[in-house]
C-alpha cells in the first residue's frame, strides 16, 4: 500500500493468545524498550519530532524565521538563485540552510513538515485503527453474511494497486481539504490489513471457554465482543499500529512527493524533497535535510515496533 | 482442477469489473467537470463542448461506462477519429489512443521490473539464508540492521542520494537514460543499474528478514530432525527438507509484489527520467490528463488481480501440502 512494502504487509503479526494484554505485559515491554540503546535512540528522536510538531510555532519564533518568509539576502541571484555560504546556507540565522530561488528557512519547513507528517500519519493511523478493529472483529464474530460482506470488500480493496488508486482519487478530486482527503484515502486502503488479522484472532477467540462463560452469565454480544474479546486482542493491535505508522508517513510523504498530496505553500517533507530535485547536484542539502529527517523518522518508527512485537511475542512464549 | 481455475477467472472477471466501475464513477461522477478536466489547462470552450458530445458525458453514468466497455472490446469513434480494439480511451491532450500510449512505454517499464525483481530476489534470499545458517552471529545481527534500514529509506530519498554520489560526485555511472539494450549493451546495463537497485532495496530487506524467519522455522520442525536423525547431511537436507517448505510462502509474496510492482515504478520512473509507464502517469497526474490516468489504475489492477491468481495457482503446484487438504 506504499511506495516500499512495510513490514505489516508481509510478516506474521502475533497470534491469539488469552494473556496477550495483561497490565504487566505493557510494563514488561517498557523495561525492555527502556533498556534497549536503539530502542531508546529512536524513543528519543520520535520525541524531538513530535515536539517540533506541537511546539512548531515556538520553534520558529525562537529561530527568528517563520515557514512562508522569504529572504532574498540568503540567495544569490546572479547564480540562478542558489543559497549562498557553503551547506547551502547554513548559517547563525539559518540553522538549516535556505530554499533556493526564494531563501525560505528550511529549520521552519522541517519543523512545520512534521507537524503535517505526523498530523496526518497520525490520525490515518487512528481511522484506520478503529475501522480495522471493528470491522475484522464483527466478521470473525458473527461470521455467516457479515463475514462474507466485509471479506468481500477487504479482498476488493487488497486487489487494488493502493498507491496508483490514491493518485489518481486525489488528481481527480477537487483540492478541497488536502490533509483530510489524504487521511481518508490512507485509511480507505488500509484498514483491510488490519481487519485481516483482527478477523481471524476474533475467530479463535470467541470460541474459548471464556467468551462461553460470558454468554452463560447472561452478556449480549456486543458486550462479548467489546469487554471480553477485544482487551485480548491488544497485543496485535499495538503490534499492528505501530508497524503501520511509518508506511503511513511514507505514503504522506511520497503522495506529497508526487505533487498529489499536501498542496504548496504549506510545508510538508515529502513535498520539499520533491521541489529538491531540480536543484540536487547544485545543493545537496536541500534534498538531504529532509530526506534524512524522513529517512530517521521511518526507520525510528519500523525499528520500534520491530522491538515491541519481540517483546511481545517473547512474553507470550514464557506464559 | 479446471473447475477450480475457471471459478477462479469468473471472479477475476468480476473483480474486473467492478474495478473498471468504480474508478469510472470516481473520475467522471466525482469530478466536477470531466469535459474540463480531460480536454487540460489551455482549452476553448468549443473543444470542452466537442469533448462533452464525443464521449457522450450527457447520457446516463451506465450508459457512458456501457460504451466504455465496448470501446475496451470491439473499439470505438471519437468523432472524426476512430480508436481500434482494446481502447482504454483517448487522450485528448495528446492526440494520441491510450492504448498505443501505453504499449509503447511498456519495453522500459518491464526492463526495469524484471531486472529489480531478480535482483531483490537473489539479495534477499541468500541474504536471509546465510543469516539463518549463521543466526545470532555479527553476520546475523548486521544484515538484519541493515534490512531495518533498507525497510525505511523512501525509495526517491535512495535514488537521489545514489544519483548524487555515483553520478554527480563520482561519475562511475552515467545518467539514466533508457537505450537500447542491442545498441551499446554496457550503458544499458549501466543506466539501469541505478533504477533496479532503487526499486529492490525494498523488496530485497524484507526478503532477508522474512527468509531469514521461514528458514529458522524449518530448522526446528519435527521432519527435519527426523531427516537429520536418518543421517541426511549438508547441501541435500539443506535443500530439501529446509530451503523447499520456507520458500513456498516467498514465491507467493514475489507474484503479489511483482505484480503490483507499478506503483512503485511510478516513482522510480520518475525520478530517474525513465519513459515507462509508471513515468507516463506521473507525468498525466501532473497534466491532469484524466483518460491516461484511468488507464494506468486500470492496467495496474489488472496485473494485481491476474497475478493474485497465478499466485493461488503456483502456490498449490508447490505446496504439496495444499494439494492434500483441498483433494
Amino acid at each position: 500500500m506504499t511506495t516500499t512494502p512495510t513490514l505489516l504487509e508481509v510478516e506474521e503479526v502475533g497470534t491469539p493468545v488469552a494473556a496477550g494484554g495483561s497490565p504487566a505485559s505493557a510494563r514488561r515491554i517498557l523495561r525492555i524498550v527502556t533498556r534497549d540503546k536503539g530502542a531508546l535512540a529512536c524513543v528519543l528522536f520520535l520525541a524531538i519530532v513530535v515536539l517540533m510538531a506541537v511546539a512548531a510555532p515556538l520553534i520558529t519564533k525562537l529561530s527568528g524565521w517563520g515557514p512562508y518568509a522569504f529572504d532574498s539576502a540568503a540567495i544569490d541571484s546572479s547564480l540562478g538563485g542558489v543559497p549562498r555560504g557553503a551547506l547551502g546556507g547554513i548559517s547563525g540565522e539559518h540553522w538549516f540552510g535556505v530554499e533556493p530561488q526564494n531563501g525560505r528557512d528550511l529549520f521552519a519547513r522541517i519543523v512545520y513538515g512534521a507537524r503535517v507528517s505526523i498530523t496526518i500519519s497520525l490520525s490515518a493511523t487512528v481511522l484506520t485503527g478503529v475501522l480495522g478493529v471493528v470491522l475484522g472483529m464483527l466478521a470473525g464474530f458473527y461470521r455467516g453474511w457479515v463475514d462474507q460482506v466485509i471479506s468481500r470488500v477487504m479482498d476488493f480493496l487488497m486487489a487494488f494497486p493502493a498507491l496508483i488508486f490514491m493518485i489518481a482519487i486525489l488528481s481527480s478530486l477537487p483540492a478541497g481539504n488536502r490533509p483530510v482527503l489524504l487521511v481518508v484515502v490512507i485509511s480507505a486502503f488500509g484498514w483491510p490489513y488490519l481487519a485481516r488479522v483482527i478477523r481471524g484472532q476474533t475467530m479463535t477467540l470467541a470460541g474459548r471457554e471464556f467468551v462461553e462463560a460470558a454468554r452463560a452469565s447472561g452478556a449480549k454480544d456486543l458486550q462479548v465482543v467489546f469487554r471480553e474479546i477485544l482487551p485480548n486482542l491488544r497485543g496485535s493491535i499495538v503490534v499492528m499500529t505501530t508497524l503501520a505508522i511509518p508506511g503511513y508517513i511514507g505514503t504522506e510523504a511520497g503522495l506529497s512527493f508526487l505533487g498529489v498530496g499536501v498542496s504548496p505553500p504549506t510545508a510538508s517533507w515529502g513535498q520539499m524533497i520533491s521541489s529538491s530535485v531540480s536543484w540536487y547536484s547544485v545543493d545537496p542539502m536541500f534534498f538531504a535535510i529532509p530526506g534524512a529527517f524522513l529517512f530517521l523518522t521511518v526507520l525510528s518508527l519500523t525499528v520500534l515496533g520491530d522491538k515491541i512485537r519481540t517483546a511481545i511475542d517473547q512474553g507470550e512464549a514464557a506464559s | 482442477m479446471t473447475r477450480y481455475v475457471l471459478a477462479r477467472l469468473g471472479g477475476v472477471v468480476v473483480i474486473l469489473l467492478a474495478v473498471c466501475l468504480f474508478t469510472y464513477l470516481i473520475f467522471f461522477k466525482l469530478s466536477p467537470d470531466p469535459a474540463v478536466m480531460i480536454c487540460g489547462k489551455t482549452c476553448t470552450p468549443e473543444r470542452i463542448d466537442s469533448i462533452r458530445s464525443v464521449l457522450g458525458l450527457n447520457q446516463p453514468i451506465l450508459t457512458q461506462f456501457g460504451e466504455f466497455l465496448r470501446g475496451i472490446v470491439a473499439g470505438r469513434d471519437y468523432g472524426a477519429v476512430h480508436c481500434p480494439a482494446p481502447c482504454l480511451g483517448y487522450s485528448f491532450q495528446t492526440n494520441e489512443s491510450v492504448w498505443s500510449m501505453l504499449t509503447s512505454r511498456l519495453p522500459v517499464s518491464i526492463t526495469v521490473a524484471v531486472g529489480a525483481a531478480v535482483l531483490w530476489l537473489l539479495a534477499g534470499v541468500i541474504g536471509g539464508l546465510v543469516s539463518a545458517v549463521k543466526q545470532g552471529t555479527w553476520w546475523d545481527r548486521t544484515a538484519m540492521a541493515l534490512a531495518l534500514g533498507g525497510v525505511s529509506v523512501p525509495n526517491y530519498v535512495l535514488a537521489l542520494v545514489l544519483q548524487y554520489v555515483l553520478v554527480v560526485k563520482l561519475q562511475v555511472l552515467p545518467f539514466p537514460s533508457a537505450p537500447a539494450f542491442g545498441d551499446d549493451p554496457v550503458l544499458w546495463f549501466e543506466s539501469y543499474l541505478m533504477p533496479w537497485v532503487v526499486l529492490a532495496v525494498g523488496y530485497a530487506c524484507l526478503y532477508a528478514r522474512l527468509t531469514r524467519s521461514n528458514v529458522i522455522d524449518t530448522l526446528s520442525e519435527n521432519y527435519y530432525r527426523t531427516a537429520r536423525a536418518k543421517g541426511l547431511g549438508g547441501a541435500l537436507i539443506m535443500r530439501r527438507h529446509a530451503l523447499r517448505p520456507a520458500l513456498t510462502p516467498i514465491a507467493t509474496i514475489f507474484g503479489m509484489d511483482f505484480a503490483g510492482l507499478l506503483g512503485g515504478a511510478l516513482i522510480t520512473e520518475t525520478v530517474f527520467g525513465l519513459n515507462g509507464i509508471g513515468k507516463l502517469a506521473a507525468d498525466s497526474i501532473a497534466k491532469n490528463d484524466q483518460p491516461v490516468i484511468m488507464a494506468v489504475t486500470l492496467l495496474a489492477a489488472f496485473f494485481v488481480v491476474i497475478g493474485n491468481v497465478v499466485v493461488d495457482l503456483v502456490y498449490t503446484a508447490l505446496d504439496p501440502r495444499v494439494r492434500v487438504v483441498s483433494a
